[in-house]
């Protein structure tokens, strides 16, 4: 279980800096320190068990339902990857504490360090792969943090953000290709994975799968074409470009190849895809690097190379390479670590990283040039030193593989070729900055930096020596039990010495020495060649391209969202149309086999009356009354429809609605204009015409395809259990209150809200009246004229009655809640009209409000009491009773629940139209009001 | 009588929809009372078409299917409600906004004159 302890301690150890930044810098360096060292000794002591060739695990379930564990491991290569982690990580740490200035805000900057190398050691660790790839997202989310932390810097936020748009989007593609490997396997357990390699290979989705993959490994690692964000990178502070640029985050990605090296590779895609690209970035890289004026610019160009050198290693396909390109990592971590370091002193002591300028720093500081020079002739691949043993493995690799066939020679002569320009960089890192003259122009007057920030230098360039001298006593065991983990078996017979005898590998080396030291001896005309071709800056080219895409999305998102409804409507439409239109293609009969009810002459007439007026609608729409009559004309047609085809109850409901709702639009006409502007031009009706006509030719067909056929309905179910179950004849309204209580419970809730929401809306509603008709004629004085009254009075018991009548006689005969509650609703409504707001208000107290509340809670207990029974929410109960005189009755606990029904109906529509009504009485105004 | 019954649910759709489509409040909700009334027909024909056969138990032999009407007579109701929701939206987007265009604000390509643009 200690493994978790590793990844888990710089997690806590977060913290450490954010509380410890208040006691001074020093003691925040040592408090930050503390978790990454103590990581560091749990992780020596698995060393053993690790050399031995074991593979540590530990894991708990994360998501069990997904299969999903968090899951770590330890084998060889995350032992590799953790110990330059956290190594080089302290290193960091205390050298960060010097090179940060008193403005910084120190435990930001650690804490977010700490952050990375969480996430880091998370992915070296991790077992499984969605978790892998999580902390993957991790890095580059900590990465743009470290990167931007000179926030105030153009290009550190500039840099930080191609950084995170580039490593991003490779993250994107890599997770996509591990749910790709997750599906070919069947598992997202990276062991399972490791050991399925040839199911993989041989799966269909391989090409896929890998070049996904590749796209993250390659964005990470700044492979070509995606190395430009590395030099943009450079804008972070230097500790960050020594630990984040050289030593660990750009090696996740070839971390990420060498850890699915048993799985993915060896396959002639693998071969040519990786080793093409390792090359082209290798050449690329190391040339670049030459020219580069700034001196974090020449170390991003040389990383840039020589993650490419490692990634061709990586590419070859032969055992050997991938533990030559294992020793490579170690070794290009520990020498470009110290390098970028004393880069940062340089810059630190100097002010300016300006080769140009900076020249002669011998005399100034003797011991940084002294560690510095160490380093880059590692860089450069100076026998002794750890660089060339590697690249001597490298060039040996070079000669013996057979990846293009016959032009597979070429290979050795590029890579000759980029050594060539190494040693030339590697010389002018030297040359141009510790002699060459004096140094011109400096800020500072320079001078050798604090004692303990060389200290980190000392202890890599010490590294590049020891590893240089006596390479198996001191990174034997590492290497070969990283190469053991990377090749999943047997590791095959290599030697780590420094005198292999006289052979064409050390004839390469010589020639590099020899032609780079030539070149650099010639840079002028070299540099003078390089400036005709015009310099393109990746940064205004990558901008440029984002600023595209952002202009396209604004374009596409305008297109769609301009604001118009209209434009919403149509092509919401449209897609209606589209939608149901496709399936009615396929069906070849329009009419089914179910006899169809034979026409009469009433049934013509009554169609043809509402297909008049609903037309007429239309036609008349814009004079409002007149197409306000025309639609009451099609509510009535309508009741009529569901009183002759069987729906007594729908009728009743329709008609009373229908009252409702032309009262409520002619109470509204009278605030809104009285005609409809001519808007539309004679295309837009064309189209509306046409889509419209679409859309109800398609459902016609539809209707008429539906109701000619039979179908098997759930309906004999409700038939059958009316009577017995539910206690009534009356099946629709046992339906209502009891087979689908809990729907009507949310249809009257949702009436409540919308009345709650209308009376919201009409509260302070500014409107306008007007004092008369169109034609500017007065409305009339006599606004509750008698006869309406008298009528309406006497009309008001009758009509209450029956509604009562109909309420109780609901659950066996056409009635219910719904019914009688409008019925009641039209009968008050009545007597605002008749009698005025004002006439009402002292006989009527009722408050609306809390009647539609009282009525939803009358129905809300009546389904919680049959919890007391031990039944389910609405279990409805009935029984028979007798009464002397009055005979055999029923009582059903459902009529309660359509109180609550009948109660909330009431109340809603009350305090709808009784709110909008008021409007017209209490702020009439004399004049219309001008605006 | 099928197909008659099918014709005018189409005509009501395209009532409906062509009248949603207009650019005024008043005529919107005209055409969603239309659109209203040819899904209630049309939802409560799934039961199919039935004459002299109201779903009360005992009165016939055979019944109408009584869910799609459980089901309509509930969409008639809080369509209802829904009308009034829109309709005083409406009105108060008219007092607010000073004009009952479905967008708030009459379009500056169109062509009318300030009058009627109240």
């Amino acid at each position: 279980m200690s493994l978790f302890w590793i990844p888990l301690l710089p997690a806590l150890g977060v913290l450490a800096p954010i509380f410890s930044d208040r006691f001074g810098r020093t003691s925040c360096a040592f408090a930050t320190a503390a978790a990454p060292a103590l990581a560091l000794l749990m992780l020596l002591f698995k060393a053993p068990a690790v050399f031995r060739g074991e593979t540590l695990i530990a894991s708990v379930e994360w998501v069990p339902a997904l299969g999903m564990q968090l899951s770590f491991r330890l084998d060889g290569l995350a032992f590799l990857f953790a110990l330059l982690i956290l190594g080089i990580g302290l290193l960091i740490i205390l050298y960060a504490r010097y090179y940060l200035s008193s403005k910084d805000s120190m435990g930001k900057f650690y804490a977010y360090l700490m952050l990375f190398m969480t996430a880091m050691l998370g992915i070296v660790l991790s077992n499984n792969l969605i978790q892998l790839w999580m902390f993957w997202e991790m890095t580059s989310i900590s990465s743009f943090l470290l990167i931007s932390f000179w926030h105030n810097k153009t290009e550190g936020r500039k840099g930080a953000r191609m950084a995170l748009t580039v490593t991003g989007a490779g993250g994107l593609a890599l997770l996509a290709g591990l749910i790709l490997i997750g599906k070919i396997v069947g598992s997202y357990d990276l062991e399972v994975v490791l050991q399925n390699g040839d199911l993989i290979r041989n799966s269909s989705l391989y090409p896929v799968a890998l070049g996904l993959v590749l796209l993250g490994a390659f964005t990470k690692s700044a492979q070509f074409p995606f190395h430009f964000w590395l030099p943009h990178a450079m804008a972070a502070p230097t500790p960050v470009s020594a630990y984040l640029h050289s030593a660990t985050m750009v090696k996740a990605g070839i971390f990420l190849m060498a850890r699915f090296y048993p799985a993915l590779a060896g396959t002639e895609l693998w071969v040519i895809v990786v080793t093409l690209t390792g090359l082209a970035t290798l050449l690329l890289g190391a040339y670049t690097a030459l020219f580069k004026h700034d001196l974090k610019g020449l170390l991003a160009y040389s990383t840039i190379s020589h993650l490419g050198l490692i990634t061709l290693l990586l590419g070859m396909g032969t055992e050997l390479a991938a533990i030559a390109g294992i020793f490579h990592i170690i070794n290009h971590a520990t020498f470009k670590a110290s390098l970028f370091m004393a880069a940062g002193i340089i810059d630190h002591e100097t002010g300016t990283r300006d080769m140009r300028r900076l020249n002669g720093l011998w005399k100034f500081m003797p011991h940084t040039a002294t560690l510095a020079m160490v380093a880059a002739a590692s860089m450069a691949g100076v026998p002794l030193l750890n660089g060339f043993l590697s690249k001597e493995m490298f060039f040996a690799e070079t000669l013996l593989q057979h990846t293009l066939g016959s032009l597979s020679w070429m290979i050795p002569v590029l890579a000759t070729l980029a050594a060539i320009f190494s040693v030339a960089y590697s010389l002018r890192f030297i040359h141009d900055v510790f002699f060459n003259g004096e140094p011109i122009d400096l800020p500072k007057t320079p001078h050798e930096p604090p004692r303990y920030m060389k200290v980190p230098i000392e202890i890599l360039v010490g590294l590049c020596l020891l590893v240089g001298i006596f390479p198996a006593f001191i990174v034997g065991g590492l290497l070969h039990s990283a190469s053991y983990a990377v090749l999943g078996g047997e590791v095959p017979y290599y030697s780590l010495s420094i005198w292999h005898g006289f052979n064409l590998a050390l004839v390469m080396s010589i020639v590099a020495m020899f032609l780079g030291v030539v070149i650099y001896h010639n840079r002028r005309k070299l540099f003078k060649f390089q400036s005709q071709f015009p310099e393109t800056d990746a940064k205004l080219v990558f901008e440029r391209l984002i600023q595209c895409m952002v202009r396209g999305s604004v374009r596409i998102q305008q297109f769609f969202e301009n604001g118009s409804l209209q434009r919403y409507l149509f092509l919401l439409f449209m897609m209606v149309a589209v939608f149901s239109a496709k399936p009615m293609l396929q069906l070849i009969n329009t009419a089914g086999d179910r006899p169809e009810l034979p026409l009469n002459g009433i049934a013509i007439t009554l169609a043809v009356i509402l297909i008049f007026s609903a037309v007429a609608t239309v036609i008349w729409h814009r004079q409002r009354y007149i197409s306000l009559l025309t639609l009451s004309v099609v509510g009535l047609v309508v009741s009529v429809a569901f009183a002759y085809f069987s729906a007594p109850d729908l009728a009743l409901t329709q008609l009373s609605v229908e009252v409702v709702t032309v009262i409520l639009l002619m109470l509204a006409l009278f605030f809104l204009p009285q005609q409809t502007p001519k808007e539309s031009s004679p295309s837009r009706v064309a189209r509306d015409l046409g889509i419209a006509a679409l859309i109800g030719g398609v459902f016609a067909t539809l209707n008429y395809a539906i109701m000619t056929r039979s179908g098997i309905s759930i309906s004999d179910f409700f038939i059958d259990n009316s009577k017995p179950g539910g206690g009534g004849t009356n099946a629709v309204n046992v339906i209502l209150v009891d087979f689908r209580g809990f729907d009507t419970f949310g249809e009257i809730l949702v009436l409540g809200i919308a009345a709650l929401g209308i009376f919201k809306l009409i509260n302070r509603m500014k409107v306008s009246m007007p004092s008369g008709d169109i034609k500017g004629r007065n409305w009339t004085k006599d606004s509750h004229p008698m006869i309406l009254r008298t009528v309406s009075q006497s009309l008001l018991p009758l009509a209450l009655l029956v509604s009562a009548y109909i309420f109780l006689r609901g659950h066996n005969m056409p009635g219910g809640g719904f019914i009688a509650g409008l019925i009641t609703a039209v009968a008050i409504i009545l007597q605002y009209i008749a009698h005025g707001v004002d006439w009402i208000k002292p006989r009527l107290k009722i408050n609306y409000q809390w009647a539609i509340a009282i009525g939803v809670l009358i129905s809300a207990v009546t389904g919680v009491g049959s919890w007391l029974f031990d039944r389910p929410f609405l279990t409805s109960w009935f029984d028979y009773f007798h009464l002397p005189w009055i005979g055999e009755f029923e009582l059903a606990s459902a009529i309660a629940f359509d109180l609550g029904v009948y109660i909330t109906v009431v109340a809603a529509t009350l305090l709808i139209l009784a709110n909008l009504g008021k409007l017209t009485t209490t702020h009439r105004p004399t004049v219309e009001e001008k605006r | 009588m099928e197909m008659l019954f099918a014709l005018c649910v189409g005509v009501l759709t395209t009532c409906g929809v062509f009248m949603i489509l207009r650019s005024r409040t008043f005529p919107v909700v005209i055409g969603l009372t239309l659109l209203g009334y040819a899904v209630n027909l049309f939802l409560f024909s799934t039961g199919r078409l039935s004459i002299n056969s109201a779903a009360i138990i005992g009165s016939t032999t055979e019944y109408a299917d009584p869910l799609p009407q459980a089901l309509v007579l509930t969409a008639i109701v809080i369509g209802f409600a829904m009308t009034a929701f829109v309709v005083i939206l409406a009105m108060r987007g008219r007092g607010d906004l000073g004009n009952d265009h479905v967008d708030g604000r009459i379009p500056e390509h169109s062509s009318l004159s300030d009058k009627e643009r109240k």
